[in-house]
């Protein structure tokens, strides 16, 4: 009998730490799992209030979810390793081009 | 066609040939512009005497037609394009028509080889056009556009060489001064129209002269009072009276047909005009009329005074303008309007011709204008000097030329008129006495003497007949001019003062059919011939056999240099206001607030533009950073009604 | 404190574990193992919430395909460890705040409205695959076919990016 605010509260502590991870690190496919780190903080939440509401489209979301997560993985790795190719490194701080 | 039914048509025919001359002259031979410019002159002179032969016919009853409506406001206010014509205006229409066109035939001589012939023609028909909507004005606001109007083509013929700076200069002097009158004419009109609701002359008038309204004391300034001095102050301006009669002489820059028109015959004798026109309101204003005649009297002198030494010969025609010109309104300050019109009538015939011959013998003498490199001409250019000879005569004041007759009804005005006549009077005869002599001294310094001048170098010949021929006329009138008013006592009638009789007579000074009166008139009119042969005299022995110009000291230094007023009005007036203007105006006012707030806005703008740059540091992790706080405050604004208790406020119900 | 509590607060504190690991860790490999961690730990909660289908499709897909292909791209671009860079101020000091900021709203949010949200019920009520798959090739079929198309899509994609220079 866990409350639903429970797994909510959970939902929302991971996608800040997702936030967190997303801002301090520097490698950029770390970056990347913190993305998805934050895409399955808001699945949990999804299921939560889908068993919440006692209906199952909460759930079917969450698949569709995890499918375009999948395909959001697969070109954003293949860009990471063009880039990596370019510019020999993974550090996002040395993407600065455009600096002044 | 009944001209008066149609009175726009006096109108239009000048500003038709400015127009045509304006826009086309450019491209036509001297011929064609002729054409154009003396015949729509003519044309209107023409239809002016059309006119006044109708005016006649309808027994010289008053004809005010309202044309059409220029503002209407409040559904009471109404100001029209309206003309007039009764007997003031007959004097003045036929005085301006005239010599008006008597001095365009002349100037299509005198201007003969001068670059923009056609420009000078246009601008002289447009001063015609203005200077005729001035005298046709019904009511105070058309008069005044007619105003500005000849204040406009007077700047633009001064300074119609206007690439000499001096001569620009001067018109711009001219206009600025004219200004400074023209604010207290509007004051004026103001003051007027709050009194009695309207500007229309007849309306004016007419409500001035009610019972109920108060007949102002001498020494009382009441509303009519000051009215009557704003406008004054305009008539000062425009007629060159002190304090405001500084552009005249500086106005000589222009061509002499431009200082024979317009600074002798016709818009320096507006302010006469207006004056004459108001005396319905001045009668009411005793101190007004008495500022009127001091000042006149004191400007008539004055001027004289400048004029004895001048070395120039248009210089001492233009100060014998300015004097006489205070004659006028010496005339109109003692209520004797009548007489005030009669002489702006005869001057304007001799001072036209002594401007016209002046302008012959400057032609003649190739250019020259100063009087002592001329000397001995009189029997080279004969024609021109027997034409100035009898202008001379006649403002001296000699019988039987004009200049007797009216200047002798403005002395005997004088004279009879309370207070301190006797005072006006004396210092009238004085001016007199030198208007005598320093017009002898230019007729003998120019024409006689010893020749002062290279004989080799300047081949001296009579101008062309269209030159001399408007001389004659002009000369002729200058004889005959005066005998519309033979004084009573010569056993003549005086026609003109009868003439003006129902404009004026209510308030014409009486008493010139008494007896005594009579008596007092000979005496008079004998003095005032005795002066003018005092002047002819003491000229004829300082100049008539050789004349030496001297060195300039004391007395003779400062009137030489005109008292020194343009250097005073410089000092005091003109030089704190450019001081004023560049250093407030132009350093604070414009370059550090306008300039400053504008510039601040572009300013303001790259500061803010700075600023908001700050966030594209093209530092990807700050990019990171702004994507966040992008979606705190999508987020906070979407769930604004939930979190809002949750910082404070009242507790509201939840999503669902 | 029933079973299903303690089972949720062992694995909400694994996943919290896990999230923070990947934060501290220096080497991506060990960023992403600890990733790996905190999406079981999600599949054991998609399990106490009754989702089973969900779950499995966590394991299957998120944890043994996605993260897979992140370690293989970890190992394929060696890189080694993080480099200490820090050049932007803005990251260093809003960063924390930040976060704590987006899950205090989120939080606050939710709970402030939520005073009408039963509790999950765990009683034996799970979702069945049967339920869900019916939903999705009826209600849902239209965009289960655009998901289909994007899966070729980034296949596609993928195949091109990663191409070596011919």
């Amino acid at each position: 009998m866990v409350p639903t605010n429970y797994y909510v509260i959970l939902s929302a502590v991971l996608f800040g730490l997702g936030i967190v991870a997303f801002i301090f690190k520097r490698n950029i496919i770390t970056i990347f799992m913190a993305i998805e780190l934050m895409l399955n903080a808001v699945n949990l939440a999804f299921v939560a209030f889908s068993r919440a509401m006692k209906s199952p489209d909460g759930e079917v979301f969450v698949l569709f979810v995890i499918v375009v997560a999948a395909a959001e993985a697969a070109v954003g790795l293949g860009i990471i390793i063009l880039t990596a190719r370019n510019r020999k490194s993974l550090n996002v701080e040395r993407a600065n081009l455009l600096k002044l | 066609m009944p001209i008066l039914e149609n009175l726009w048509i006096i109108l239009l025919l000048p500003l038709i040939g400015s127009a045509i001359n304006g826009l086309f002259g450019s491209k036509w031979p001297n011929k064609i512009v002729n054409t154009v410019a003396l015949g729509s002159t003519g044309l209107s002179f023409v239809c002016a005497i059309e006119a006044v032969r109708e005016f006649f016919g309808n027994g010289q009853q008053l004809f005010r037609k309202e044309f059409f409506d220029w503002i209407v406001a409040y559904n009471d206010i109404r100001i029209g394009f309206d003309l007039q014509v009764d007997q003031l205006t007959v004097v003045m229409l036929l005085v301006v028509t005239g010599v008006g066109f008597i001095i365009h035939i002349y100037a299509t001589g005198y201007m003969a080889h001068e670059g923009g012939y056609y420009r000078f023609f246009s601008y002289l028909n447009l001063f015609m056009f203005f200077m005729l909507i001035l005298v046709l004005a019904a009511n105070y606001v058309l008069l005044f556009v007619g105003w500005e109007g000849v204040g406009l083509c007077s700047y633009l013929l001064i300074g119609f060489y206007f690439l000499k700076k001096s001569a620009s200069d001067a018109g711009k002097k001219a206009f600025i001064v004219n200004r400074i009158g023209d604010f207290g004419f509007m004051l004026g009109m103001f003051l007027l129209f709050r009194t009695f609701h309207s500007l229309d002359f007849q309306t004016v008038f007419a409500a001035a002269s009610q019972p109920s309204v108060a007949h102002e004391a001498m020494g009382q300034f009441g509303t009519l009072t000051i009215a009557c001095l704003l406008i004054f102050m305009g008539a000062t301006g425009k007629s060159a009276q002190i304090p405001l009669y500084v552009w005249l002489p500086d106005a000589m820059e222009g061509p002499t047909p431009v200082s024979a028109l317009i600074h002798a015959a016709t818009m320096v004798t507006a302010g006469v005009y207006v004056v004459a026109r108001s005396h319905v309101l001045f009668t009411h204003a005793p101190t007004a009329m008495y500022v009127v005649a001091i000042i006149g009297c004191a400007t008539a002198f004055f001027a004289a005074t400048i004029g004895l030494v001048q070395s120039d010969i248009k210089k001492v025609l233009a100060y014998s303008t300015v004097s006489q010109l205070g004659y006028m309104f010496l005339a109109c300050g003692v209520g004797a309007f009548g007489a005030g019109i009669f002489h702006l009538m005869t001057h304007a015939f001799f001072k036209a011709l002594l401007f016209l011959s002046a302008g012959s013998v400057i032609h003649a003498m190739g250019g020259e204008q100063d009087m002592w490199k001329m000397g001995g001409l009189w029997k080279k250019i004969s024609i021109t000097f027997y034409c100035m000879l009898a202008g001379t005569i006649a403002i001296a004041g000699f019988p039987p030329f004009a200049g007797f007759f009216s200047k002798d009804a403005i002395l005997f005005g004088a004279f009879n008129s309370e207070p301190g006549g006797k005072v006006l009077y004396g210092v009238g005869l004085l001016a007199a006495i030198f208007t005598s002599f320093y017009m002898f001294r230019l007729i003998f310094l120019t024409f006689f003497s010893q020749v002062r001048y290279d004989e080799h170098k300047v081949h001296v010949h009579e101008s062309p007949k269209s030159m001399t021929v408007p001389l004659m006329i002009l000369a002729l009138l200058s004889l005959v001019g005066g005998w519309f008013a033979l004084p009573p006592f010569w056993g003549g009638k005086n026609y003109f003062a009868d003439f003006l009789a129902p404009i004026f007579g209510a308030d014409e000074v009486a008493g010139v059919e008494a007896a005594s009166a009579h008596q007092l008139e000979l005496v008079l009119s004998g003095v005032a011939v005795l002066a003018a042969f005092i002047g002819f005299i003491v000229a004829w022995r300082m100049y008539a056999k050789s004349a030496k110009e001297g060195t300039s000291t004391g007395l003779h230094k400062v009137l030489y240099n005109k008292y020194y007023v343009d250097e005073f009005y410089q000092a005091a007036i003109v030089g704190p206001l450019m001081w004023f203007s560049t250093n407030v105006l132009w350093k604070v006012v414009d370059v550090g607030v306008i300039d400053g707030t504008v510039n601040g806005v572009a300013h303001g703008a790259e500061a803010v533009g700075d600023t908001v740059r700050q966030t594209q540091s093209g530092n990807t992790r700050s990019y990171a950073v702004w994507v966040v706080i992008g979606a705190i405050l999508v987020f906070a604004i979407i769930f604004w009604p939930i979190l809002r208790p949750v910082f404070g406020g009242t507790v509201s119900g939840g999503v669902r | 404190m029933t079973a299903p509590l303690i089972i949720f607060f062992v694995l909400a504190a694994l996943a919290i574990f896990g999230a923070v690991s990947l934060i501290l860790q220096k080497h991506p490999i060990h960023s992403a193992l600890s990733l790996i961690v905190v999406m079981v730990a999600l599949a054991g909660l998609y399990l106490l919430l009754g989702s089973e289908f969900v779950a499995a499709v966590q394991i299957i897909v998120y944890g043994g395909a996605i993260m897979v292909l992140f370690v293989f791209v970890i190992m394929l671009l060696n890189d080694g460890e993080e480099e200490r860079t820090n050049f932007s101020k803005l990251a260093t000091f809003a960063g924390l705040p930040l976060g704590v900021a987006i899950a205090g709203f989120i939080a606050a949010a939710v709970t402030s409205s939520s005073g009408s949200m039963p509790a999950a019920t765990a009683n034996g009520s799970l979702t069945s695959t049967k339920d869900l798959s019916m939903l999705i090739f009826t209600d849902f079929v239209y965009p289960f076919e655009l998901t289909s198309f994007l899966i070729l899509v980034a296949i596609l994609g993928a195949i091109v990016l990663a191409q070596r220079e011919n």
